[in-house]
């Protein structure tokens, strides 16, 4: 990476670097909530891993209902890592993350080499399918390797995640989805959404991008599951079902497909609000959120069907390659 | 010398005969024309072609070299683009980045470049914008560049489709029905147009119209095509007096002339 | 053997509810294209209604299933009014996030201690079980109603849509709603009635599930409507017979696999087929090849 290049990158970090550092000064001196500094850091997690859809859906055109299945992957892979080798250090923890993304990648390419010919619909029900099915084997898991707990849920996972890695990584990934998204590959990856024929006839090969696309969508969904392993330190398999999928695909589309400033803020809005909730309503209404919530959501998309934000994205998420 | 050589190509649908035993050639630079009523397969012929679809007999050569079978991707980096009969823009893609997608096969840079915003990556972007440029010049798009796809004036996204299409320097250029739509001014201007293409950018063209003003006009061999199967070819000269060629668009004369 | 037959039985019991349900995914899909996931939630309202109209209304059988059915369609005509027909032309994504939104609003609303109320509740069963034993295996009273009352179903379903001028309408929108509208159909009244019939389908199966399987509770419809969805997609997703071969085929292997291999794989084998089945043929057992016209 060149000098030029590592200035971008150093520029488009420094305020994530600024927000982490505040961010862990402030929670190690106790200053706000332990409660909400966690919801913060799922907030980053999230977004993180609708990130990872966004690209798949939003970008790609490709409809995946099994997002979670990959998010739990790579949770499950980092945390079978960091459980039984890694003690407490935090470059066994990095290492463990990048290996459970790469997991989730692999299992990804051979999920897409096998499913990606599939149309559109079909193809949300085969990775629906796909999703269901990795819950079973996440149910069953502890039959081959029992530190992974099976339906009983995975313990003893160190609290590896601090404010630091949620927001640092959430920098990183946004980082990356820009550059790709605006870069001849992304533009591939769009002109295959917009219309596979005419992308093929142009001499993109839709397939390879395609799988790509997915792939790497899919490894962000991992190394986001890999820090939330280490936020809870707990793992079941209840937390990657289908429900999980929807959420992260409802974030996408309320954020705007192909958006990455509406993913972002979507994944924050929905996070905070589903907690702001709890905390607001009564102790008897805590469930009301799920009636509230579906209700906000389908006003939603009578009166945007779009998404809240169309095209425009905020200015460090924009084309800057001049 | 032959640039596009396809012989015997036969495609079904589930019943239907769509080609039925296909000989075309078109010879390195030449200006050919097919032209036929709706449903003959010109646009089959231009499918099995480019890829999109296998004949189910028949092979394709693209100078020389055995392009049927291929994928339509492949069959695009080997030196044929084409347009569509009812315009397949990205819609919600810029002008420019129309162009700029069809300019990525022959991308300098990796994705990690991309990634990473290395200098590979800022020449790259480069190259591929001023090539962009240049196209959208030529098509008198510049202005509206950075206008999306679906909001361009149809004239406009006609020559879109075709600026996008040379974007990956084709040595064929097939154009499906270029023209329709037009009036007789603009008609007049694409003419122009193709010709101009055609010297510049030192092209083979096969065009599908249902203009006989165009076709006669600049082509300078015709194929006619009628239920799947080539029944004429020639000069516009000869296909004009063809009787079969005539017979295939008015239907036969009846014995009392009616 | 025996123990295999029984299990068939037993399949074919779950294999017919799955049908009920996949009749209307696959309908509605066949004339909207739309995943409606709210009808899943369609089903466990149907089974609600019978817990209601036997336990605390104490009406005959063919009234609860009367009830359900009508309830169910009322329920998934206001669904399509409210809901789906504003989103009619808007991009299709928007009507399934909708349909998803719809879904878990009637879960959980329906989960409220006020409504039907968040626990697992017992479905009432007015008459003794019996069964028929044969050879190799035996049938229980409520498998032969949940096999005749679904036959009858599926034949009533067939003539409707074969030989009655609403069938033909419905045939037309699926194939294509525009120029159906132009011939004179009437295309918002046509698919308000494919929402009903669904509907009315789902509600049966709602209390035929009741019956086989005793316990009630607003989630309940969740995996089974995912399952039936599956097995239209795995019949050919807009076909009709092909709805009832998946929904078979899911109950069959589901049943299966909770005998012969363990009840935690069941949700994963009847997945796995499907995966299987869609990389041989696309577009499911039974469905038409859509040629995209390029």
């Amino acid at each position: 990476m060149g000098m030029k290049a590592l200035l971008g990158l150093a520029r488009f970090m420094a305020p994530f670097a600024a927000a982490a550092a505040a961010g862990t000064v402030l929670s190690s001196a106790g200053a706000v909530n332990m409660y909400w500094v966690q919801i913060f850091q799922l907030a980053c997690i999230t977004a993180v891993s609708a990130l990872g859809l966004n690209v798949i859906y939003g970008f790609t055109g490709l409809f995946s209902l099994g997002h979670a299945a990959f998010y739990g992957i790579g949770a499950y892979g980092a945390a079978l890592l960091m459980k039984t080798g890694g003690g407490e250090s935090q470059a066994f923890f990095l290492a463990s993350l990048l290996a459970g993304g790469a997991g989730a990648a692999l299992i990804a390419w051979l999920v897409g080499l096998s499913t990606l010919r599939l149309t559109s619909d079909y193809l949300g029900i085969a990775t629906l399918g796909f999703g269901i099915i990795m819950k079973v084997v996440f149910d069953n898991a502890d039959a081959f390797l029992p530190q992974l707990g099976g339906a009983r849920g995975m313990t003893g996972i160190p609290k590896m995640t601090g404010v630091a890695w949620a927001v640092m990584f959430l920098g990183a990934f946004l980082f990356a989805a820009r550059n790709l998204v605006h870069s001849s590959y992304g533009r591939a990856l769009v002109a295959i959404r917009e219309d596979e024929v005419a992308a093929g006839a142009a001499g993109i090969d839709t397939f390879r991008y395609k799988l790509a696309g997915f792939v790497v969508g899919c490894s962000f969904a991992g190394v986001a599951g890999g820090l939330y392993a280490h936020l809870y330190a707990f793992l079941h398999p209840s937390n990657f079902d289908f429900f999980k999928s929807v959420d992260v695909l409802m974030i996408v589309v309320l954020g705007g497909l192909g958006n990455m400033s509406g993913t972002l803020v979507a994944s924050f809005g929905w996070i905070f609000l589903l907690e702001g909730l709890r905390v607001a309503l009564p102790p008897d209404y805590i469930e009301l959120r799920w009636v509230l919530i579906p209700v906000l959501l389908v006003v939603t998309m009578l009166r945007r069907p779009q998404g809240l934000f169309g095209i425009r994205e905020f200015r460090f998420l924009r084309d800057a390659s001049e | 010398m032959n640039i596009l050589e396809a012989s015997g190509l036969a495609k079904n649908f589930g019943g239907i005969k769509a080609l039925n035993g296909v000989d075309l050639q078109v010879g390195v630079g030449e200006l050919a024309g097919m032209i036929g009523p709706n449903g003959s397969g010109k646009t089959t012929v231009f499918n099995v072609i480019t890829g999109i679809y296998r004949p189910d007999r028949g092979t394709v050569t693209l100078g020389g070299k055995r392009i049927s079978g291929l994928p339509p991707h492949s069959i695009s980096r080997l030196g044929i683009a084409r347009t569509f009969q009812n315009i397949r823009l990205f819609r919600n893609l810029s002008a420019m980045d129309n162009v700029r997608a069809a300019c990525h096969p022959d991308v300098r840079y990796g994705p990690i470049s991309a990634v990473c915003r290395s200098e590979g990556f800022h020449a790259g972007e480069r190259e591929i914008r001023e090539k962009a440029m240049d196209l959208l010049s030529l098509f008198s798009l510049q202005d509206r560049r950075d206008d999306l796809a679906r909001n361009l004036p149809y004239g406009d996204q006609r020559r879109l489709e075709i600026a996008r299409a040379l974007a990956s320097e084709p040595d064929l250029l097939l154009l499906d029905e270029p023209a329709a739509g037009m009036n007789a001014s603009e008609v007049g201007k694409l003419m122009e147009f193709i010709l101009e293409i055609r010297t510049r950018y030192k092209l083979a063209i096969l065009l599908i119209e249902h203009q006989m003003r165009l076709v006669m006009g600049i082509c300078e061999r015709i194929v006619v095509m009628d239920f799947g199967e080539v029944i004429a070819r020639g000069t516009p000269r000869e296909i004009r007096n063809d009787p079969r060629v005539i017979e295939a668009y008015l239907g036969k004369e009846s014995k009392d002339g009616k | 053997m025996d123990y295999f037959l029984q299990q068939v039985v037993n399949g074919l019991q779950l294999g017919f509810v799955y049908a009920l349900i996949a009749l209307g995914y696959t309908m509605v899909y066949g004339i909207v294209r739309l995943i409606n996931f709210a009808h899943g939630d369609v089903f466990m309202v149907g089974a609600f209604i019978g817990l209601y109209a036997i336990e605390g209304a104490r009406l005959p059988l063919a009234a609860v299933f009367l009830l359900a059915i009508c309830g169910c369609a009322l329920l998934a005509v206001a669904m399509e009014r409210i809901a789906y027909r504003p989103l009619r032309n808007a991009p299709r994504i928007a009507s399934l996030i909708t349909a998803i939104g719809v879904s878990l609003f009637l879960e959980y609303f329906t989960s409220l201690r006020q409504v039907f109320g968040p626990n697992f509740y017992p479905f009432p069963r007015p008459f003794a079980i019996s069964a028929w034993e044969f050879r190799n295996f035996a049938i229980t009273n409520i498998q032969a109603i949940i096999f005749t009352v679904t036959l009858c179903c599926l034949v009533l379903l067939q003539f409707v849509v074969r030989k009655t001028r609403l069938g033909r309408a419905m045939r037309a929108v699926s194939h294509d709603h525009v120029t159906a509208g132009l011939m004179g159909v009437n295309v918002d009244l046509t698919i308000s009635v494919t929402f009903g019939l669904g509907a009315a389908l789902a509600g049966v199966g709602g209390v035929l599930y009741g019956f086989a399987y005793p316990q009630v509770n607003t989630f309940m419809g969740v995996m089974p409507g995912l399952k039936a969805f599956t097995a239209a997609v795995l019949g050919g997703i807009g076909s009709i017979p092909g709805a009832v071969l998946g929904g078979l085929i899911m109950g069959q292997s589901e049943t299966l696999t909770s005998a012969y291999l363990s009840s935690t794989y069941r949700d994963g084998i009847a997945f796995l087929i499907l995966i299987l089945v869609l990389l041989l043929r696309p577009t499911g057992i039974l469905g038409t090849q859509r040629t995209e016209k390029v």
